[in-house]
């Protein structure tokens, strides 16, 4: 046990040093915010086109997609898969994890935290000038509250264990790296379909009825549709609680199965550049 | 100390063609070899020696080495090191030892030199007070203190080898490797790093294997050399019997150089 714990210190120290290192690039978060905000328009517009020119009743009310759709360029750091480590890439391709191998860590663990304090700094840059902003817009655009504290308690709760979940599925895209010596090909693949299972394309309310088995077998739309529905409204709480549980679900058993990848890949590592 | 026996390590390397045809049909029936890195190398270690571990470009000493760290895992052979198995309990035993890649870095490289050695006492779990009489102490031999606030993008080669081998002695390991560690460097900083390994040896009584190309630093450090060649252990002794063997009035790069040509290496 007090193992563990101190196992836990260093980690804490990792991830407050790459904390700090992100937090340096002020430029980039705010270059990246002001893509977001305009990206978020465009995409605001083009579905005030979709539900205008559309009689029948949609699934999901225009008001509650302005809210996803805002939550989405806020915290698009915690949720998409070609946001990248080129550290881990450049450890893999070109031997430096060498370093990372003779020192007493778990690799998996402090890759991990590594790639969950890159996100969270770069969030932390670019979603508050978007929340507020799109805060202040007049009406049909703007981003509101949650109907209730409840729904966001949950929204909060869903989207960290969001975050996990996502930095689990993505250290498969670095494992794989051990065999393909190229960081695009994987990045490129998990980067598609990921993004389009998790709604980040089309909405997933606005999706056919079988694609949404799908999507729902899936572990991608627990990263960031869970909790933006139930940010909106569109998600109840009950289904929230449901969720919860199954992103548990998805972390243990994607976090178990990236451990033994990553180990196998170790036992067959080259040293690349001598 | 250190125990290696009879290690033999193999890689699979695909071979490229150049025709495009050729290149197409690896495609789908990729052709590989076996690369041997190491064929058969032994020796032993005692504590608190110096060992100028030598030989040509592709010889095997980097492999060697990061077997002996527990980075690698050797096709066959044995190596135990204080007792242990490297790659068997690699958390346990990397915990006591240091280990310097001359052409990598082991720093944090857009943080000051001292938040990555904040960052190494968490990772060792090196005692406060412990932890700071190792970094007093460093700080004042290699003389570090205008460095540790700078981030390590900004310091020129030398004075980061310099943190590098400083950062590798935090947790005070009773063996340090060296990988090439005066590679690219001018005098001046060869010789304080050859006076900084050799004073840690003396008083610390840290054993050093240490592979170079520069036979300035066998002469300076070490009486023992270990040679290797095509993966195989050809000699190991005294440098002054190598200096017996060939005509006296050579300079020890050359006797080196000789000896590469005699074995065919």
């Amino acid at each position: 046990m007090k193992y563990r714990q101190s196992y836990v210190r260093s980690y804490i120290a990792y991830f407050f040093l790459q904390i700090k290192q992100g937090l340096q690039y002020r430029t980039a978060a705010f270059a990246g915010a002001i893509t977001q905000f305009c990206w978020g328009f465009m995409l605001l517009f083009i579905f005030q086109a979709f539900y205008q020119s559309n009689v029948q009743a949609q699934p999901i009310s225009y008001t509650q997609i302005v809210q996803i759709l805002w939550l989405q360029q806020a915290f698009l750091a915690f949720f998409v898969l070609w946001f990248r480590d080129n550290d881990i890439f450049t450890m893999i391709l070109t031997g430096s994890i060498a370093y990372e191998l003779c020192r007493p860590i778990h690799l998996y663990s402090f890759w991990f935290v590594k790639l969950i304090s890159a996100r969270l700094s770069s969030a932390s840059l670019r979603s508050i000038p978007i929340l507020l902003v799109a805060a202040f817009l007049p009406a049909p655009y703007s981003l509101n509250f949650p109907p209730t504290t409840e729904h966001f308690v949950y929204f909060f709760l869903t989207l960290f264990l969001g975050l996990i979940l996502l930095v689990a599925i993505s250290m498969f895209v670095y494992i794989s790296t051990f065999y393909t010596y190229s960081a695009v090909g994987s990045m490129l693949l998990f980067a598609v379909f990921g993004e389009f299972f998790a709604g980040l394309i089309i909405p997933v309310p606005l999706m056919p009825l079988w694609l949404q088995k799908i999507v729902y077998a899936l572990p991608f739309r627990y990263t960031c549709d869970v909790p933006f529905r139930i940010y909106a409204g569109h998600i109840g709480i009950p289904e929230a609680i449901v969720s919860i549980y199954i992103q548990l679900g998805w972390i243990l058993f994607l976090v178990v199965l990236g451990r033994y990848f990553l180990q196998k890949s170790l036992q067959k590592v080259v040293v690349h550049g001598g | 100390m250190i125990e290696v026996l009879h290690l033999r390590k193999q890689f699979k390397v695909y071979e490229r063609k150049e025709r495009l045809r050729d290149a197409f049909s690896s495609f789908f029936f990729p052709k590989w070899k076996w690369v041997h890195a190491l064929e058969d190398v032994s020796f032993h270690i005692n504590p608190g020696e110096i060992i100028g571990y030598i030989g040509p470009n592709g010889a095997g000493k980097s492999t060697t080495l990061k077997i002996m760290s527990g980075i690698l895992l050797p096709t066959s052979g044995t190596c135990k090191v204080m007792g242990m198995i490297p790659w068997k309990n690699r958390i346990e035993y990397v915990r006591q030892i240091g280990v310097v890649f001359g052409q990598r870095s082991q720093l944090w490289w857009d943080v000051p030199v001292l938040d990555s050695f904040l960052l190494l006492k968490e990772i060792y779990r090196i005692e406060e007070k412990r932890y700071k009489t190792s970094l007093s102490r460093l700080v004042d031999i290699l003389q570090l203190q205008d460095l540790l606030p700078k981030p390590v993008r900004q310091l020129s080669l030398g004075q980061r080898i310099k943190c590098e081998i400083a950062a590798s002695l935090l947790h005070q390991p009773s063996i340090l490797f060296l990988d090439e560690p005066t590679i690219g460097l001018d005098a001046v900083a060869k010789i304080a790093i050859r006076k900084f390994i050799q004073r840690i040896n003396d008083e610390n009584k840290v054993t050093v294997i240490l592979t170079t190309h520069d036979m300035h630093d066998i002469e300076a450090l070490t009486n023992r050399v270990i040679l290797i060649g095509k993966g195989r252990t050809l000699f190991d002794g005294n440098v002054s019997l190598l200096k017996e063997k060939y005509t006296t009035d050579h300079s020890i790069e050359e006797i080196i150089a000789q000896v590469y040509t005699e074995y065919e290496i």
